[in-house]
């Protein structure tokens, strides 16, 4: 039997190799064909998740809700150290310093990662703006955020804080971020689903152990993570209740 | 519940006598004193279904003023400020027993008589089907909805006393 494993569509774009060499080592490890399918946007994902298509996923906080609620599917592990936090810039030479200082009319750009969409129009609350008195512009990555942020196309911009620090030194150069979420609890994780639920501890375990291998280290320094760390479901469903509550 | 302690007090407060749902009276001293609320952070709590706290996260300790140690196991009206009405609560509760999300403009009160101002949510944490306790997640508010919910607060507190 052959399955499918798929990452949310917000991964950095220089983790694609570090994914396919993650497959290939859990394809080894567990002496089973997993097929990795890359989807360019969330609505497409959730169209196979929908579908009954995916085995294993590394999902955004909302997409995992559903997978578990809806789905059947089960939270394994998420990165250690690894949360989602969300960033509002500006272009730096705006005289605008605080979230207050915004007015309604605003243009914000952002992509279509669900979680840092919801974070960025939570802080903009403070500032009395919503989404009806303001305009969104959605766009493909992180990088376009800035450019239109840059060429004064957008007035804010919503960043995934990772992709945010992550933007080359001239770029950031010229944006100035105005606030910064301190959330702690909302992150991504790997979950399976029911076709592979009897192999839930086998893969758990696997993953836990990665550090332990030098194979398995060096995988991980593709992906860019320290190791993975356990989550029950109780973590996992203490999250959710937390999204749910930002809704 | 134990009285809030003049120790405690930063400032020049005024004393209450609250009278809770369950029976229990506790003296609160409060003062005029605002305390921020932090951009981008998100206050979080939960409780078990009687509404004692069982978990706060670090901007919850750093808001009220209280430690930890001080806020677990301890009734979630801990923080009842004397300007919130008692039909507030009422809704409150009544909404999230009933299973649903309640959503709300609240001035909470510090351990210091203080306070801060937030917009809350709370929903019932279900569980197998059943409900074993409740979260609540509180942010930085909307200015303007903040203050037409303390005009409303003002009122409808002045019926109460009535």
């Amino acid at each position: 039997m052959s399955y499918l494993m798929t990452i949310s569509p917000d991964f950095a774009p220089e983790l694609i190799a570090g994914w396919y060499i993650f497959n290939t080592w859990l394809q080894k490890q567990l002496g089973e064909g997993i097929h990795l399918e890359l989807f360019n946007d969330f609505e497409s994902q959730r169209e196979a998740i929908r579908n009954n298509q995916i085995d294993i996923i590394y999902a955004n906080p909302f997409d995992a809700s559903m997978l578990i609620r809806e789905k059947g599917f089960t939270a394994l592990v998420r990165p250690v150290g690894k949360q989602d936090e969300a960033v509002i810039a500006v272009n730096a030479a705006r005289s605008v310093e605080q979230v207050e200082d915004l007015r309604p009319g605003i243009r914000i750009a952002s992509t279509d990662d669900p979680d840092v969409h919801m974070m960025g129009m939570i802080m903009l609350e403070p500032a009395d703006l919503n989404v009806e008195n303001t305009e969104r512009s959605v766009v493909d990555s992180y990088i376009i955020v800035a450019k239109q942020l840059i060429r004064n196309e957008a007035d804010v911009g919503f960043f995934l804080k990772e992709a945010f620090d992550n933007l080359s030194n001239f770029t950031r150069e010229q944006l100035k971020p105005l606030v910064e979420s301190e959330i702690s609890i909302i992150h991504h994780s790997l979950l399976i689903g029911p076709r592979l639920a009897a192999q839930q501890d086998r893969i758990r375990e696997l993953l836990l152990h990665m550090t332990a291998d030098p194979k398995g280290a060096g995988v991980l320094e593709s992906l860019g993570f320290q190791g993975w760390e356990h989550i029950d479901e109780e973590d996992v469903e203490f999250m959710i209740d937390l999204m749910d509550t930002l809704v | 519940m134990q009285d809030m302690s003049l120790d405690d007090i930063v400032g020049n407060p005024r004393e209450y006598e609250l009278t809770f749902y369950d029976g229990s009276s506790r003296k609160v001293y409060v003062t005029e004193i605002e305390a921020p609320y932090p951009d981008g952070k998100l206050i979080v709590s939960r409780t078990d279904k009687a509404g004692i706290i069982t978990h706060v996260n670090r901007a919850f300790v750093e808001m009220s003023g209280y430690s930890k140690e001080e806020l677990v196991n301890q009734p979630h009206y801990i923080l009842r400020h004397p300007d919130m009405p008692r039909a507030a609560y009422r809704d409150l509760w009544d909404t999230v027993e009933a299973g649903k999300k309640w959503h709300g403009y609240v001035k909470n009160l510090r351990k210091d008589g203080g306070y801060y101002l937030v917009y809350a949510t709370v929903i019932p944490n279900i569980r197998n089907g059943e409900v074993v306790g409740y979260t609540s997640v509180r942010r930085k508010p909307s200015p303007r909805k903040m203050a037409e919910a303390l005009t409303l607060y003002a009122q409808m507190l002045l019926e109460e006393q009535a």
